[in-house]
């Protein structure tokens, strides 16, 4: 059994993920974990798909409903591994008056102070003459939680909004 | 005193209610050392119930003290038949579960609870308790009703997230 990452992207429709599941079932193929998102309008999905067949086989097993749905299909073999969870420390959340460069001002300043991001979700609210950026990033402050907000303490200057807040999992 | 084995999901007793305590005796606080024990070997467990070591009695440990960030608390307790009586405001948390490996979700929790409960030798105590405390006993206590905290997640998308200023 082998791994691999299938992306599909497309117009989004009601059942595309209920059909495409189907069809590696179906096949002999086994899920692990998956994201789908709505960006835009368009469907996305990646998901973990474990099969034994080639990438070329499965690619063959997808076609079909991709073809149907109007879906773009993109198969990769990967080194999976469940069970490999990182437990974010870190919360990280960001919005300002859309502008260009928000996300790598924002990302670098972040790398630089040892934030490694583990989640990160964006939209573009507001309306279309004033959108408004917001994002949410989850991930683990390696040189810890002042580290991060000092350094974001600069962003802010700039006129972004910025809210650093620490994530304690409860184990329990 | 012992490390007792941990029921994980989908074991079904962990779905199980508990019993009330009936007696508090040395057999009951033999089991409370040994589930202190277990709790203290897992991985950085703020609390523990005894069904989670498949004794369906409404006991309960929990200690928050020890974190990094401290956080209000009342040291280390052992909550035996406990019971909320207030629940006040909400707030969304991240939880894991000795029972639920690698696996770590969100969950809306009362941000302030009083609580009644009585300690190993039947003395009865009150507590008003908020926070991370708080969610602590609330996630214990759901065990000791046969919930998990897979039962209460919600998205980790677009959460609404109560930022401390609002208390």
């Amino acid at each position: 059994m082998n791994w691999f990452m299938l992306t599909l992207i497309g117009e989004d429709r009601p059942g595309i993920v209920a059909e495409v599941t189907q069809a590696l079932f179906a096949g002999g193929c086994n899920l692990g974990e998956a994201t789908m998102a709505r960006l835009g309008g368009n469907f996305s999905i990646m998901l973990m798909v474990h099969a034994t067949g080639t990438l070329e086989a499965l690619t063959a097993l997808v076609v079909p409903v991709a073809q149907r749905l109007g879906l773009h299909l993109h198969v990769d073999v990967i080194e999976g591994h469940l069970h490999q969870h990182l437990i974010p420390d870190t919360r990280v959340t960001v919005y300002g008056a859309d502008r260009a460069g928000i996300v790598a001002q924002v990302s670098g300043v972040l790398m630089a102070a040892g934030f490694n991001i583990l989640d990160l979700q964006s939209d573009v609210g507001g309306s279309s003459d004033k959108p408004v950026y917001i994002m949410t990033m989850e991930g683990q402050a390696q040189k810890g939680l002042d580290a991060i907000e000092t350094a974001m303490a600069d962003v802010a200057r700039a006129g972004i909004h910025v809210d650093v807040q620490p994530i304690e999992t409860l184990i329990g | 005193m012992a490390v007792l084995d941990i029921l994980t999901y989908p074991d079904e007793r962990l779905k199980q209610p508990s019993a009330s305590v009936e007696r508090f005796d040395n057999a009951l606080q033999q089991f409370v050392a040994d589930l202190e024990q277990t709790r203290l070997a897992g991985p950085g467990a703020v609390g523990i119930a005894a069904p989670q070591v498949g004794y369906f009695q409404r006991v309960v440990i929990i200690d928050v003290s020890k974190l990094k960030r401290p956080v209000p608390n009342h040291g280390h307790l052992i909550l035996i038949n406990p019971e909320i009586t207030e629940w006040d405001g909400y707030a969304v948390g991240r939880e894991g579960c000795l029972s639920v490996p690698d696996y770590t979700g969100n969950v809306i929790r009362a941000e302030k609870i009083h609580l009644l409960a009585y300690d190993v030798h039947g003395e009865r105590g009150e507590f008003d308790m908020e926070g991370f405390e708080a969610r602590a006993v609330q996630h214990e206590l759901d065990h000791l009703d046969g919930l998990l905290f897979l039962d209460r997640l919600v998205s980790r998308r677009n959460d609404l997230f109560r930022r401390k200023v609002y208390k």
